[in-house]
């Protein structure tokens, strides 16, 4: 039976680790190679690495830094961030990354998704979305360079276009609910989901356990990602990395597995 | 010692680290000169079928593998595309494949899961071991294992078939034809259970 992967989403700036809320501020939580260690011991699903500055200062990826994570992870890696060329996909994917996450390129230039799927497969090729929800009514907005320029695209059109062009896994970050802990929007995974048939991750709000298990159980097979949630602990935001253990994890697959029963009944 | 193959492809490091936690002597295999030196070989493999077979032939250790392996004096362990490697064609390109396990590889057909989501086959599956073998030995539960992929292979002869994964239907996940063996999934990124069969591998394969 597939299971929902539950993904520790670390965001990366000068070479350490930082959680943001709603995009901004930036509270220091660690290193990324001792979070990465204890991530292996807990035996996470996968993981996800955004580099959120690189973009935004027209960098190159910090291929070093990749390396370093790639070859300590016992789980699969997700690596984005300044990703602009094939040449750079094809390098981190080199590095050992299994997957590699596109996101303002992309949008700027959709035949660079189809460019990188020809060469690593569409498996590898994940396209990233962050989307701001409008003021009035169930509207997005797609934004890029860590939420400081608009697109005034819509990301349910953009995510089947992404598809079609051949991404193998969209990720749905909720802007607003970055850093809030108050649950995913599932508005807007529902509509994704509706438009989309690749692997889907969900980014954004998670704050609890049962957050995590209303997704599942409301989408069954889907990837449930989370940045607060797995690096702090308690009222205070105190640091702490943490992971669901096998026993609940185990209770979220059976979730997930009566919400594909559900379904297809 | 065992040798992982470095023709371009697949995640070379992370299989180091791997044997090396679980204490057994591994090394990089990029010429002849050391493929002459390991007595086991990791056949890695990620991408397009046909880019993988092309980056092989011209690392010029195809031929020098092939001989080694087809002789019964190497056995080999194909990962993901480095097992589809081992089929005799693969849907996804034009290329023939090695052919040291009969076989085809096909694509999954994604409109027979249950769920919204088709393809790829992405995340942690269960395994069930058709044919006990020493392969998997040493876990009492159940074996689970990080798959990415969209293709398959379909082994000539169910003897061939060692486990099976469920994505909309069973499909072989680890073939073995004497010397040379293939798995689907990911160990080098499946935590204890792939370290367990890589060990496994290492040691009693």
């Amino acid at each position: 039976m597939l299971r929902p992967r539950i993904i520790p989403c670390l965001l990366v700036r000068n070479k350490g680790l930082v959680k943001t809320v709603k995009f901004k501020e930036g509270k220091y939580v660690g290193d990324p190679i001792n979070a990465v260690k204890i991530f292996n011991e807990k035996e996470v699903d996968e993981l996800i690495l955004l580099d959120i500055d690189a973009t935004r200062l027209s960098a190159e990826p910090d291929y070093s830094l990749i390396q370093r994570v790639a070859a300590e992870c016992r789980m699969p890696l997700c690596y984005g961030g300044g990703v602009r060329a094939l040449d750079s996909a094809r390098k981190i994917i080199g590095l050992g990354v299994e997957k590699v996450a596109v996101s303002a390129a992309a949008i700027r230039t959709p035949e660079l998704v189809s460019q990188i799927a020809r060469e690593v497969g569409c498996q590898s090729v994940v396209v990233v979305l962050d989307a701001l929800r409008k003021r009035f009514g169930s509207r997005w907005e797609v934004v890029t360079h860590n939420g400081t320029e608009r697109t005034g695209l819509c990301p349910i059109e953009l995510a089947a276009s992404m598809e079609r062009r051949g991404a193998g896994e969209i990720v749905v970050n909720a802007v607003d609910r970055d850093g809030v802990m108050q649950g995913y929007d599932l508005e807007l995974a529902q509509r994704i989901r509706e438009a989309t048939s690749v692997p889907l991750t969900i980014l954004g709000g998670a704050g609890s356990l049962g957050d995590i298990e209303e997704l599942v159980g409301k989408f069954g097979i889907i990837g449930a990602a989370a940045g607060s949630l797995f690096v702090f602990k308690g009222p205070y935001k105190a640091v702490l990395i943490n992971y669901p253990d096998q026993t609940v994890r185990d209770r979220l697959s059976v979730v997930a597995a009566r919400t594909v029963t559900r379904v297809e009944a | 010692m065992i040798g992982i193959l470095d023709y371009g492809l697949g995640n070379i490091l992370a299989f180091q680290n791997i044997f090396k936690r679980v204490n057994v002597a591994v090394t990089v295999v990029s010429d002849p000169d050391e493929l002459a030196r390991v007595s086991k070989l990791v056949l890695p493999g990620v991408g397009a079928f046909d880019h993988a077979m092309d980056l092989f032939e011209r690392s010029g250790l195809r031929r020098p593998v092939e001989d080694r392996v087809l002789g019964g004096d190497l056995p080999v362990i194909g990962v993901c595309v480095g097992m589809q490697m081992l089929a005799e064609s693969s849907d996804e390109g034009v290329r023939p494949g090695l052919g040291w396990v009969p076989g085809r590889v096909l694509k999954l057909d994604g409109s027979r899961v249950a769920h919204a989501t088709r393809l790829p086959h992405m995340g942690w599956n269960d395994v069930r071991i058709l044919a006990q073998q020493p392969l998997f030995d040493g876990l009492s539960g159940g074996w689970r294992f990080y798959f990415l992929h969209s293709y398959y292979f379909e082994a000539a002869s169910a003897r061939s078939v060692l486990a099976v994964a469920d994505y909309g239907g069973e499909f072989a996940c680890a073939v073995q034809r004497e010397n040379v063996y293939g798995v689907q999934f990911h160990p080098e990124k499946s935590h204890h259970f792939g370290a367990m069969l890589l060990k496994n591998f290492a040691e009693r394969a």
